[in-house]
């Protein structure tokens, strides 16, 4: 089965090293293969992507120095890549000390935070990189002791030899390891052999975090550091005209004010160097407070951009996409999706005869669903540090993919690679957001201006409406039921603002004999992007909402209803390149159904709703269970399964499916960004509701299954089916089916 | 952004700016408050404590009960939530389940901990 093949084919080689003052260095290096996350392969990669490796740094007195390859931005992967290393090195966890690595594609790997990719993507190659350090100690032990390196074994850091009783530790040898020549092959533990990974640890930067250390991009700081701000336009579809800044510039504290191209015309954007705003109005001066104060002094004329046209590279060649200039409303939005639903729209898949068998069918359900764009709202704003010079630049901040931007920063500073420094600091969240790189760009061609070092800060104000927001998206599900109920045909034909949202080759594909799948999409200059789990976030809320509607119409149980499918797509799959593992699928459901007690006896008090999805090669299923409190639908309890292969870090993983959970409710319930003229409707935290501690569920029971397939993604599929689960149980909590996100005021109405 | 700019406290986070999330929460004589809303002048000679100060190292029984439950994703609110829940405890020593929400919910966590931060102010109430 495709997705449990190991995603790497491995060309190695590894390089050791002595350290300074004794000790060994390892670095490795493969060249491989990688299978991308579907998200990434549609995407223009740089070719070194494919390259992974990282570093192995043992001191004489034992300490274990592992280097984390991927930003960090809460899916605790300083934690739980290290671990990978430190089970095949076979030391004593207490000894592993973990840094972020700095940016280095080269020997440090794809350093890409994102695609729920990290784990599944350094998974072997770290398992390996450890394995061969572990066999060189072994190697220079043997030679020391004079004997066979077979009979050489380990525990917790410590070399062995039975035999002749005796032992070192692996600092000992650190250095006499490092001129060992790199073995060819190193022999991996058996998962059942697993004494750190599958066993929790805690995060690595645990004190760090509850003791308030410098840790994020906006607590970086140099000497000499100024502080700029952008003003941007008040709505999309405007641009700067003019702007007066005598009265800013006589603030105090103030170093100047000007106007900055993010992109020259024609300038080659990568995939993910998607630009909002590209005639920046700059505030630059010596402290936060400051800037900001003179920012709001500042007299700007704006004018509407027009049509403006992207000049996107990418392995296909450059292509010209026009922009529109249209001054966008969310009114008018939902009143042209409507149109567009009407119109043909571009096929993506088709099994069978779908029209014949919904001409001839004895029932047809036909429903629709919508939601609204969403802004990430990470934590902490988006900000960059950067240090330019002519001779070279250092760049410093949360970024989800420091590989990414360096590129398009050689471009824009007209420097080699090799003189552009990223150092990645722990992010306040990402959620997809920093996998853009526009505000590292606008920081870097700031610092060039101002010659000096600076940091860029968005306020929140900022961050929110200046944003690369979740897409708005709709889609219209058909089935068609025969005189006995039984499924004939199913159709899904899905739009958005500014791309569809349908992945047609997922479940029901396959298990349906006719399927259509179609797509329409409306261009907009409404920037979007990547939000946990794109395009899957909507398409499970929409067709796990519709299979609860349609196994009600065929009097079934959810749960049953979908096994059923899922037995066909198994037993006899329909069409090709179906991508999802029907048992694996089935076994998520199964697993919840147990584990929430699905049908038993304690069903009275709650109103329960299930939904399953797919995606990044993972399973995940809910099982919600809503009470009304205090006169409104709440969610008191989630039972989570999960199936994401073998879990490395078991406490932070059930961790990030509870946040999952929450997240997933809480855009359900308030997520939304609106528009008027242009301008967001929402810019802070007064008008955009985030879900808070007081509606979070009492409980979230988190089940993993157990099994040895080669782990694949968490950080995002347990958060599509969360949508899904929570209108099924509010339709059992209140009668009504909820088709449109977020589902908080269409609640309100009915009270 | 006194204490961050100027005072080099950047424990202390900047989330919102208009009292809304609690990722700035600080103590102004033990009670939790926003800094964002909280000017020099009103400080006067009264005692602020941010997370730098909460203990030296780290063994307040709230950062303690944080780091039982492993509860942090991101982190970056968690100082905020952290010095909520101090203040809570230290006002009221053993809040029931609907203390801690109420006490709890002017503060955002995006990555969604909710869970954890409740069962460690529950843990460092005992302790």
């Amino acid at each position: 089965m495709e997705n449990i093949k190991s995603t790497h084919s491995r060309r190695s080689f590894l390089k050791s090293s002595a350290l300074a003052g004794g000790g060994l260095m390892l670095s490795f290096s493969w060249f491989a293969s990688a299978k991308a996350a579907d998200k990434m392969a549609e995407l223009n990669l740089p070719e070194q992507w494919s390259e992974l490796n990282g570093y192995i740094q043992i001191t004489p007195d034992n300490v274990i120095r592992i280097l984390c390859p991927n930003p960090e931005f809460g899916q605790n992967v300083m934690t739980s890549l290290s671990m990978i290393i430190a089970e095949e090195l076979d030391v004593d966890w207490k000894d592993v000390v973990v840094e972020m690595g700095p940016h280095d594609n080269v020997k440090l790997g794809p350093q890409f935070t994102g695609g729920s990719n990290s784990v599944r993507m350094y998974w072997k190659p770290l398992r390996e990189a450890g394995a061969a350090a572990r066999q060189m100690l072994r190697q220079a032990a043997a030679e020391e002791w004079s004997v066979p390196v077979e009979e050489i074994t380990t525990k917790n850091g410590v070399l062995l030899h039975p035999d002749t009783m005796k032992a070192a530790k692996y600092g000992e040898f650190a250095e006499k390891a490092a001129k060992v020549p790199v073995p060819e092959k190193a022999k991996l533990k058996e998962p059942a052999d697993f004494s750190i990974v599958r066993h929790s640890q805690k995060n690595v930067e645990g004190m760090k975090v509850v003791t308030g250390q410098p840790l994020f991009g906006l607590d970086y700081r140099t000497d000499g550091m100024l502080i700029a701000m952008i003003q941007h336009p008040p709505a999309f579809g405007m641009k700067l005209k003019s702007f007066d800044a005598a009265q800013a510039l006589k603030m105090p504290g103030i170093k100047d004010v000007f106007s900055l191209k993010l992109y020259e015309e024609g300038f080659e954007q990568g995939g993910f160097d998607t630009r909002t705003f590209n005639n920046l109005l700059v505030v630059v001066g010596n402290s936060t407070w400051e800037v900001m104060n003179a920012r709001k002094k500042l007299v700007v004329q704006w004018e509407p951009k027009g049509d403006t046209t992207d000049t996107m590279g990418g392995r296909g060649g450059k292509r010209e996409v026009v922009v529109p200039g249209k001054i966008e409303s969310t009114s008018a939005q939902h009143e042209l999706m409507q149109e567009y639903a009407e119109k043909p729209a571009q096929q993506l898949r088709r099994d069978g005869d779908p029209e014949t068998a919904f001409k001839n069918a004895a029932q047809v359900i036909e429903r629709t669903y919508n939601a609204p764009f969403l802004a990430h709202n990470c934590m902490e704003p988006m900000n960059f540090f950067a240090h330019v010079t002519p001779e070279k630049a250092v760049v410093a901040g949360p970024v989800q993919a420091p590989g990414w931007i360096e590129p398009t920063l050689t471009k824009l500073l007209n420097l080699p690679p090799e003189k552009i420094e990223i150092q990645m600091t722990r992010m306040g969240g990402g959620f997809g957001r920093r996998a853009y790189g526009q505000y590292a760009y606008e920081a870097a061609l700031i610092s060039k201006k101002v010659k000096a070092p600076i940091k860029l800060i968005y306020t929140r104000e900022d961050d929110m409406t200046y944003g690369i927001y979740r897409p708005m998206y709709t889609a219209t599900y058909r089935a068609a039921l025969d005189a006995d109920k039984n499924l004939i045909a199913f159709h899904v034909k899905g739009g958005g603002i500014p791309e569809h949202p349908v992945h047609a080759n997922r479940f029901p594909a396959g298990a349906v004999d006719n399927y259509l799948a179609e797509g329409w999409a409306i261009p907009s200059n409404i920037t979007i992007g990547a939000f946990r789990a794109p395009r899957s976030n909507f398409n499970a809320a929409a067709e796990q909402s519709f299979l609860d509607e349609l196994a009600e119409a065929m009097d079934k149980d959810p749960i049953e209803m979908r096994l059923e499918l899922l037995e066909k797509a198994k037993k006899n799959p329909v069409g090709e390149n179906n991508e999802y593992d029907a048992d694996r699928y089935a076994g998520v459901l199964k697993l919840v159904r147990e584990k929430s007690g699905w049908g038993g006896a304690d069903q009275g008090k709650y109103s329960r709703g299930v939904a399953a999805y797919f995606c990044h090669n993972s399973y995940a299923a809910h099982v919600v269970d809503v009470v009304t409190r205090a006169g409104t639908p709440y969610v008191e309890r989630v039972t989570s399964a999960v199936d994401c292969g073998m879990v490395v870090n078991p406490d932070a993983a059930t961790n990030m499916v509870q946040g999952a959970v929450v997240d997933g409710i809480g855009n359900a319930f308030y997520g939304k960004l609106t528009h008027k003229d242009g301008v967001p409707e929402q810019s802070n935290f007064d008008k955009y509701r985030i879900i808070r501690h007081r509606e979070a569920p009492q409980q979230i029971d988190v089940h993993f299954v157990q099994n040895d397939i080669d782990p694949t993604g968490l950080g995002e599929p347990p958060f599509p089916p969360v949508f899904a689960a929570v209108a099924n149980a509010l339709y059992k909590n209140t009668g009504k089916r909820f088709y449109n996100q977020p589902f908080q005021p269409d609640i309100e109405k009915q009270i | 952004m006194v204490l961050r700019d100027h005072l080099d406290l950047p424990g202390t986070k900047y989330g919102c700016g208009i009292a809304q999330c609690g990722a700035c929460t600080v103590h102004l004589n033990g009670t939790a408050v926003r800094s964002c809303q909280l000017p020099v002048s009103a400080v006067g000679s009264e005692s602020v404590t941010t997370i730098e100060g909460l203990s030296e190292k780290g063994d307040h029984p709230v950062q303690q009960a944080w780091l039982e439950h492993d509860v942090a994703q991101c982190g970056y609110c968690q100082s905020g939530q952290i010095m909520s829940a101090a203040a809570l405890l230290q006002s009221n020593p053993n809040p029931s389940d609907e203390e801690i929400e109420t006490g709890m919910s002017g503060n955002i966590c995006r990555c969604g901990t909710y869970l954890r931060i409740r069962e460690a102010v529950k843990t460092a109430a005992k302790g």
